[in-house]
């Protein structure tokens, strides 16, 4: 996965859209809040108020769209990788993440929506995605960083959302996440090898957890004082817990880890707190953060162009397909007559 | 089935048995152009990791459901019959497990 804990409104930049009045019906309503506050689930015929319904439509097509541009940066490093078992784990890893578009963008529709309308979201650039993914991966460590990090941030974000108040969403969820584990445990194992190597090696993970640490910490969404849509999300059970919450646990998960690593986390503020019982952590740059959100971090042009010439060029294949099974259906139809 | 002109590839429905002696298990949906796609597609979406051992695609127009609103004419009836399960029945102790 990878939401950036997203539900960023898809007009971000004028953020903190008022929440619309409430204008449903206040019997189905009811019943709607009921079932919600008794943790129940709610499936795809099932009455929901509108509101419920565009915020889950939303929040779940940026995620597909954040698994399927993530296939990018890493996808980059399929040719590269430095042994043939690298390379069998980075494709496996890939194709992984498209799966994850795929249970997505399926758990979407079930909402009303289609494919080929959110397909034209992200391709027009009014959808949102991860912005993790506007950001190079230069050497070979970023590849095992992304594993290491961006998709443990991922599972962070993900675990809770198998307990999604929308049925289709949580089962989605419970598949994605039962196969993200392989992803951050090869990418930290990748890590482990080249920490063993030369010193040129280690520098190398060393400037790619320099590089990617601030941008996965953000991944994880605004600070929770900034972010006017989590209660409601909240409300509904669409989120489970906040972000900064999240963050944090995220945070206190990953200092050991760098320190069997053997690398340092770029944070002179990153310290133990005996009263809180968890890490400090300095200061997120929130304006780089949204500056990259609308559209102008250094590769949000690359990876949409790449996306759309990637959709273009399948053209073909789709329309072979449907041409295929048409005549197919034709010839059995002459036969029957 | 009726077929009206395809223009975009339909929506399938995707069961899988995850080993033999289970039951066909419904895992997600997809798209594609005809079965035989949908199954190549349904094996490289939801088995790759061994997941199972048969899989059914069937189109999902071809599902009728249960609506929602009549929850409660059709599954209420079924709410006062207690006499329908066994522990309804009181036996003596000394009968045993039955
Ligand atoms: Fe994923
Ligand atoms: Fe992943």
């Amino acid at each position: 996965m990878y939401t950036q804990s997203f539900s960023v409104p898809d007009n971000a930049g004028q953020k903190n859209v008022a929440a619309v009045p409430s204008t449903e019906n206040p019997e189905l309503m009811a019943a709607f809040d009921a079932r919600i506050d008794a943790d129940g689930r709610i499936e795809p015929q099932d009455w929901m108020p509108e509101a419920y319904r565009k915020t889950l439509v939303r929040q779940i097509s940026q995620h597909a769209h954040s698994e399927i541009v993530g296939m990018l940066p890493e996808g980059n490093w399929i040719s590269r990788a430095p042994s043939l078992k690298r390379k069998a784990i980075l494709i496996a890893k890939v194709q992984d993440e498209g799966g994850h578009g795929l249970y997505l963008y399926s758990a979407a529709e079930t909402l009303g929506t289609s494919r080929d309308q959110m397909l034209e979201g992200l391709h027009s650039g009014k959808a949102k995605y991860s912005s993790i993914f506007n950001y190079p991966t230069l050497n070979w460590a970023d590849v095992g960083v992304i594993g290491w990090l961006v998709d443990g941030a991922a599972i962070m974000n993900q675990i809770p959302l198998c307990r999604c108040s929308y049925g289709p969403y949580s089962r989605a969820m419970v598949r994605v996440c039962k196969e993200e584990s392989f992803h951050q445990r090869q990418g930290y194992e990748a890590l482990l090898v080249m920490m063993q190597g030369t010193e040129a090696q280690r520098a190398m993970v060393q400037d790619a957890v320099n590089r990617l640490w601030w941008k996965c910490l953000a991944m994880f969404g605004p600070p929770d004082a900034d972010s006017p849509n989590s209660a409601q999300g909240m409300r509904w059970g669409i989120k489970r817990i906040s972000n900064d919450e999240l963050r944090q646990k995220f945070v206190d998960a990953t200092v050991p880890q760098a320190k069997v690593l053997g690398v340092t986390l770029p944070d002179p503020d990153l310290k133990w707190n005996e009263e809180r019982q968890h890490y400090d952590y300095g200061q997120i740059d929130w304006q780089e953060f949204w500056n990259t959100v609308e559209g102008n971090g250094p590769c949000n042009k690359e990876r949409l162009a790449t996306r759309v010439k990637a959709h273009n060029d399948g053209q073909w294949v789709r329309d072979a397909a449907l041409a295929y099974t048409r005549k197919q259906q034709q010839r059995a139809q002459k036969e029957a007559a | 089935m009726n077929t009206p002109a395809l223009k975009e590839w339909p929506l399938w429905e995707i069961f899988v048995r995850s080993k033999q002696g289970l039951e066909h298990k419904h895992c997600g949906s997809l798209h594609a152009a005809d079965a035989a796609q949908a199954l190549h597609m349904a094996r490289d979406v939801y088995t790759r990791r061994q997941e199972g051992v048969s899989i059914w695609v069937v189109p999902s127009i071809a599902i009728t459901a249960s609506n929602p609103d009549d929850k409660g004419e059709l599954f209420d009836p079924a709410a006062d019959k207690i006499y329908r399960h066994p522990t309804f029945y009181e036996i003596p102790e000394e009968v045993g497990h039955m």
